[in-house]
């Protein structure tokens, strides 16, 4: 081999750059966490199913707002036909009063940093 | 009749290219869901397979170029070498120490700088050859490179626990516009068309379909699917979920591989034709990544008038100088009547 001074020190780095999550999570000794949910359920459903509400939820919180925001439209109807006051701060916390229990658990898990609270004020946490 | 028969030549070229694209279609859905059904295989298994050929594939091609003797010092130049004090020299263009090398493949591998000297040639009305310079090439391959590095930096939220800072910051300026929910990357925007661009860059100009081959648009048709797949998971209501990716990911990288269900069909036909790509890295043009550093042209010293070098590849020459050779045919010169040098 030619160059060997050069090459096998440049073949290391590649390694080290592209192996950067074995090391990283061994290192940090996280990788079995994984988000837990606290919920005081005042409601038994919520407004959609868990399903849609687990990947939609922030595009139906996104119509929500325009609805609310642009047509003065406040009542949601739901695919089971129940009726909801469209208001984050109402209807939502209601059952998902722990934020950091909550919402923060997946969001932290997964880097999302929502800018609701930058202009919405923070609900108080019951402890 | 003969725009009849021309109308009808290019309804049946219409009908068959709609044909390969439905059965592509097709056959890509029916993927998806081979996939989703044996997630063992395509969640875990391929996944660790395509990485080791990634890994062990680079390292061996790399291996074997540097076992092949360089040559004798050939750095293109592209500027005034060192010389007289009062001669100005071009230290990046002509660079005659280590440092001159790192700046000229800096500014290679970062910014594509040879690239950027891409001409063209035309040939005009007269008939006139015309050259001009030519920076499409260069600005679409450069915002695409840059677009797939960040995003893959970005994906790295996938696989890491906590997600280092870097990433954060990174996704916070990608989504700086705010634009939308989930958050509009602009990368995403970026890569999709300088893709486009590169795609068609081939397909249009009828001198650049001539010299393309499978090899050129399979890695790109590729990336197009795997961006594609990803806007659609992000984007739209075929959504991933993404705490299962997460598991499932952060699992492979701990090598406790995990299984989580309702990941959805879609995702799993991203990763697979990400392991595709990565298995089939090592040994296609892609290996420009690790050939760009070993490119002679560029990574030497153009320094042959100062340093001695030796071509790595002479070995000792077995000479027969002249001497020797009367010595052998002393008899028979001398019987010829021919006068040696010696006496
Ligand atoms: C060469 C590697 C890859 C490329 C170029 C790529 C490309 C993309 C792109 C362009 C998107 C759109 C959203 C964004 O930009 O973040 C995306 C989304 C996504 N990718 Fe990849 N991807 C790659 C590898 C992977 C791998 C290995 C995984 C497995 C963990 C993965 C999982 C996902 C998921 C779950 C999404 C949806 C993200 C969201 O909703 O925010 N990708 N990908």
């Amino acid at each position: 081999m030619y160059d060997a001074g050069k090459i096998i020190p440049g073949l290391v780095i590649f390694l080290c750059l592209f192996t950067f999550p074995f090391w990283y999570n061994v290192a940090n000794g996280k990788a079995s966490q994984r988000p837990e949910l606290v919920i005081d359920a005042a409601e038994k459903q919520c407004v959609e199913s868990k399903e849609f509400m687990r990947i939609m939820h922030m595009d139906l919180l996104n119509q929500w707002r325009d609805e609310v925001v642009r047509n003065d439209n406040r009542v949601y109807l739901s695919t089971d036909g129940s009726k909801h006051t469209m208001s984050l701060s109402n209807t939502c916390m209601k059952c998902h009063a722990n934020r950091t229990q909550f919402c923060d658990q997946c969001h932290d898990y997964m880097g999302v940093t929502p800018y609701c609270w930058d202009c919405h004020i923070q609900p108080r946490e019951s402890k | 009749m003969n725009a009849l028969r021309s109308l009808f030549e290019s309804n049946k070229k219409a009908a068959i290219t709609s044909g390969v694209v439905i059965v592509v279609l097709l056959l890509l859905w029916a993927v998806g869901w081979l996939s989703f059904l044996c997630r063992g295989i395509f969640g875990v298994l391929i996944p660790y397979a395509a990485l080791a050929l990634f890994l062990g594939g680079i390292v061996y091609r790399v291996v074997q170029w540097a076992k092949s003797p360089e040559p004798f010092r050939i750095p293109t130049t592209c500027g005034q070498q060192k010389s007289l004090p009062w001669i100005k020299t071009n230290r990046l263009d002509c660079p005659e120490t280590g440092w001159g090398v790192f700046g000229r493949m800096a500014l290679e591998v970062l910014f594509f700088r040879s690239l950027f000297r891409n001409t063209k040639a035309e040939l005009k009305s007269g008939p006139r050859l015309v050259y001009g310079s030519e920076k499409y090439l260069w600005l679409g391959a450069l915002a695409f490179h840059w677009a797939f590095l960040i995003i893959v930096v970005r994906h790295l939220r996938f696989f890491t626990e906590p997600i280092p800072s870097f990433v954060q910051l990174l996704q916070s300026l990608d989504g700086f516009f705010q634009i939308g929910v989930p958050i509009l990357y602009m990368t995403d925007l970026i890569i999709l068309a300088a893709l486009t661009y590169l795609f068609l860059r081939r397909v249009l100009d009828p001198k650049m379909r001539y010299i393309s081959l499978p090899t050129d648009y399979f890695p790109l048709v590729l990336i197009i699917g795997i961006v594609l797949s990803g806007m659609l998971m992000r984007y739209t209501p075929v959504k991933a979920d993404l705490v299962g990716v997460k598991e499932l990911a952060v699992g492979l990288m701990s090598f406790h591989p995990r299984i989580p269900e309702g990941i959805g069909i879609l995702f799993y036909l991203h990763l697979l034709m990400v392991c595709v790509l990565i298995a089939y890295f090592p040994f296609s043009k892609l290996m420009h990544m690790a050939g760009i550093f070993l490119s002679p042209t560029r990574n030497m010293a153009n320094n042959n008038r100062k340093i001695r070098h030796v071509n790595p590849w002479n070995y000792p020459v077995k000479v027969h100088t002249y001497e020797e050779w009367e010595e052998e045919f002393k008899d028979k010169l001398k019987a010829s009547g021919y006068t040696l040098e010696k006496e």
